[in-house]
């Protein structure tokens, strides 16, 4: 496909978007009638952030847009549909209960005295879908009986039957098996035929060619390159979207490996966790990297026994493999959690900070069944002096407390348990950089005595700073092994699953197939 | 205890203390033998239902069944005293124990099952009544003098017995819940339960252990009113989950679970029989009544609601 050929029809310039930190900084975009502008980026680099605020959806701190000649600045969603720029979301906001032809016209069913006229839904609901390819399908379908790929379209005609001028996809194959990956692209493409102009953010290298008449790369918030057509060597675009510099790994520390405190081994659970085996030792920290939707935290929480495993069996250097059926098994084989969502998985938030800190088995201190409440009082101080947690007292509610302090109770939660082994899942997302040390030293303070950690980011940053070695997931496998002096280059392409041959500086020890089917 | 609570209760207390005032202004005879008598009467039965009824919807859950379970051991009461010729102090614990079992049944199926409580004990409910009929074949059972010991008020005191167990009980009901491992595991699972099976800690346990409280209290609510009218009646405790969910909430308690005192619902309780009382003394109608008492729980909560919105914005 060719760009720059169409008059501009949308432009962005100078967006800057901070919540604590920033996470656009002065980005630009510019969108040519019938074109797919691709956006590419590791996660949290800021494309479905600026996707958002183009659709609406947040605002941006800085910097201004313009749709045709006037200015463009959506208060909400509904005023850029207003506008004809119309966002299908990643999270699908679709009525599974209703029929395809009320999901198509929620907002504005055809009604007389407030009673819907069912024919004409039906006859405008069968010419929508015929747009994109569902035509096949009767209006009055429930939507529940469709697949994810055509509840994908559906939201697309959705989009369409608004006289959309911009459409904006937020990564709409990252749910799709290929072949429905395939039709969808063939849509869009027709739809550009039309002249709708389509902003694209997507993981997948593999799509650009076929779609992209332009691709914009960002990086940490930043605008890092433009380039015309989609055929761009893949190299390229992962090295931009990794940083230029070889980014050498942990200098962290040389902490000598002890026994193996954790082994996984063919560990499944349906689609999400595909037989996966790794093995943790003492004074160890091993990284999970990969895109979002990699089974990080499904792996994670299937060998805590927070969701079921299909096969495959734990071991925790006891030398028994077994699968843990409840969390509780786990703790009492000395494992520890700290979820990814804390706010909602790993703390009471109305509750105190003595309250959260003590929330574990066998506490707090209590003589039959009653709570000693000095002993109580006291552990919770030790935590809070060990942990540095900031709070007024241990008697504040730890919703009022801020995320790394919020972490720092769930971590000191899990060292005072006594626990040997921590699965990590994004422990500082959401937290700030002080605190984020904090937790790194305390992470690693953990492993020096003895412990081991896995732990998933989708931050190489996080990454490199602690861990001894990195797992690269995709599609539920684990896909590359790469001990220490990884580079991010090589993390970021074997996340990408692209078949790019990219020895990290001393090779990976091993890389198993990455027999990834969509 | 945390300040705020204390607060709650002060504030619950000078409620109460107005509509005492205010039916003391209105009614001759309101500061009376009669009333007590009257608010005696109420108050045991419905506060400890309501105290089981508080640690229930603390934990997250509800028990609509409550009316029923107390239905049922009072038929089993009367059946093993009249029937059996079983004395008092070994009807009483069988009594209880119908009640626990209750109970168990309902927490076993939720738990188990993975239903809300809400749609488990409306169906026990049911049950409960329904076997509270075969049991007494839907008759009143007459126990006379066998229990009345119960009702005799205490010399001295001017209440029976039954209003200090029933203020024993709910003493010790908040104990449970704000001073042992049991009560915090039941206010951590009510506030997140997910949270605490993922810190490892068993819910299931004290999910169906308070239900078997909150049954056995019901069974002991059989005995109070039992005592009160000298028989077992079939139809005993309709509606009775209402009254005792419209006291724990003026009480404080959250009905989405995780905070709340048992206190607190023993003062809901005072209200509403004092309430109660009152309204009789000035000779209001049944349906008046029953307004005003509706009107006092949607001002109650919305009070409260009130408060927490201005509280909020404060920060």
């Amino acid at each position: 496909m060719n760009g720059h050929s169409g008059a501009v029809v949308f432009r962005a310039e100078g967006i800057s978007k901070a919540w604590s930190t920033l996470v656009l900084d002065r980005v630009s975009l510019e969108l040519r009638e019938g074109e797919v502008h691709a956006l590419m980026g590791s996660n949290g680099a800021g494309k479905s952030t600026l996707a958002a605020i183009l659709g609406g959806l947040i605002r941006a701190n800085a910097g201004a847009m313009t749709l045709g000649d006037l200015p463009y600045a959506p208060r909400s969603r509904a005023a850029a549909e207003g506008a004809g720029v119309v966002m299908v979301l990643q999270e699908m906001n679709l009525f599974p209960g209703m029929s395809l032809a009320e999901n198509l016209f929620l907002d504005r069913l055809p009604n007389r005295f407030g009673v819907v006229d069912r024919a004409s839904l039906h006859r405008r609901a069968a010419v929508t879908l015929e747009r994109v390819g569902l035509g096949h399908l009767p209006p009055d379908t429930p939507l529940a009986t469709l697949g994810v790929g055509q509840r994908q379209l559906v939201e697309i005609a959705r989009a369409l039957d608004r006289r959309c001028r911009v459409l904006i996809l937020d990564e709409p194959t990252a749910a799709l098996s290929a072949r429905e990956s395939d039709l969808l692209l063939d849509h869009v493409r027709r739809l550009v035929g039309e002249g709708v102009s389509v902003v694209y953010v997507t993981h997948r290298l593999n799509e650009l060619p076929r779609i992209a008449s332009r691709v914009s790369v960002l990086r940490d918030g930043r605008f890092v390159a433009e380039h015309l057509g989609g055929n761009v060597a893949p190299e390229r675009l992962i090295e931009e979207m990794s940083g230029r510099a070889s980014q050498q790994g942990s200098a962290a520390a040389s902490a000598p490996t002890g026994d193996i405190v954790l082994a996984v081994a063919g560990l499944e659970r349906g689609s999400r966790v595909r037989g996966v085996s790794l093995e943790v030792r003492a004074g160890e920290v091993v990284g999970l990297a990969g895109l979002v939707g990699a089974g990080r935290t499904e792996l994670l929480r299937t060998i805590f026994g927070a969701d079921p495993a299909s096969a495959g069996s734990v071991c925790v250097g006891d030398g028994r493999a077994r699968r843990f059926h409840s969390p509780r098994a786990a703790v009492a084989a000395g494992i520890g959690m700290l979820p990814e969502d804390r706010r909602h998985d790993g703390l009471l938030l109305g509750q105190s900070m003595r309250v959260n800190a003590l929330l574990m088995p066998g506490s707090p201190p209590a003589r039959g069944g009653w709570i000693d409440r000095a002993a109580e009082r006291g552990a919770a101080e030790e935590i809070r002096t060990r942990m540095e947690v900031d709070c007024t007292s241990i008697e504040q509610p730890v919703g009022e407390l801020s995320g790394g302090n919020q972490q720092k109770v769930v971590l000191g939660r899990w060292l005072a348990a006594g626990c040997r082994i921590l699965l990590c899942d994004e422990p500082t997302r959401g937290v700030d950089a002080a605190a984020k040390g904090t937790i790194h030293r305390l992470i690693r303070e953990f492993v020096n005595r003895g412990g081991g950690v896995l732990l998933a980011s989708g931050e190489l940053a996080e990454l490199r700073a602690i861990c001894d070695r990195v797992l690269v997931m995709a599609g539920g496998r684990i896909v590359a092994e790469f001990s220490r002096g990884w580079s991010d280059e090589g993390v970021t392409a074997a996340a990408f699953e692209s078949a790019v041959p990219m020895a990290p500086s001393r090779g990976p020890t091993t890389v198993e197939t990455a027999g990834h089917s969509s | 205890m945390n300040r705020t609570r204390l607060g709650e209760w002060g504030v619950l207390v000078l409620v109460w203390l107005g509509l005492v005032a205010l039916f003391g202004t209105l009614a001759d005879h309101f500061l009376s033998a009669t009333t007590l008598t009257t608010v005696a009467g109420r108050l045991p039965g419905l506060a400890v239902i309501a105290a089981g009824m508080t640690l229930v919807i603390i934990a997250g859950g509800i028990d609509l069944s409550v009316g029923s379970v107390m239905a049922l051991a009072g038929a089993v009461l009367g059946v093993a005293i009249v029937q059996w010729g079983w004395p008092l102090a070994a009807a009483i614990p069988v009594a209880i124990l119908t009640g626990a079992l209750a109970g168990l049944g309902t927490g076993l199926l939720t738990v188990g099952l993975r239903i809300p409580s809400f749609l488990v004990t409306l169906g026990s409910l049911e049950i409960c009544r329904g076997l509270t009929y075969a049991v007494c074949d839907s008759r009143t059972l007459f126990i006379g003098a066998a229990i009345r010991p119960l009702a005799q008020p205490i010399a001295g005191l001017g209440v029976p017995v039954t209003v200090p167990v029933a203020v024993a009980v709910v003493l010790a009901a908040q104990a449970i819940l704000s001073r042992t491992v049991f009560g915090r595991h039941l206010v951590a699972i009510g506030a997140n339960e997910p949270a605490v099976r993922l810190a490892g800690i068993d819910t299931a346990i004290p999910r169906v252990a308070v239900f078997v409280l909150s049954g056995a209290l019901a069974g002991l609510a059989a005995v109070f009113a039992s005592a009160r009218l000298g028989s077992a009646d079939p139809n005993a405790g309709a509606g009775l989950e209402l009254a005792a969910i419209a006291a724990v909430v003026i009480g404080g308690t959250s009905l989405s679970g995780g905070t709340g005192s048992v206190v607190g619902s023993l003062l809901g309780v005072l209200i509403i029989a004092t309430l109660e009382a009152g309204l009789a003394q000035l000779g209001a109608s049944e349906p008046l009544k029953r307004i005003v008492t509706g009107g006092a729980i949607i001002a109650a909560v919305a009070a409260d609601a009130l408060r927490r919105r201005w509280e909020g914005e404060r920060g």
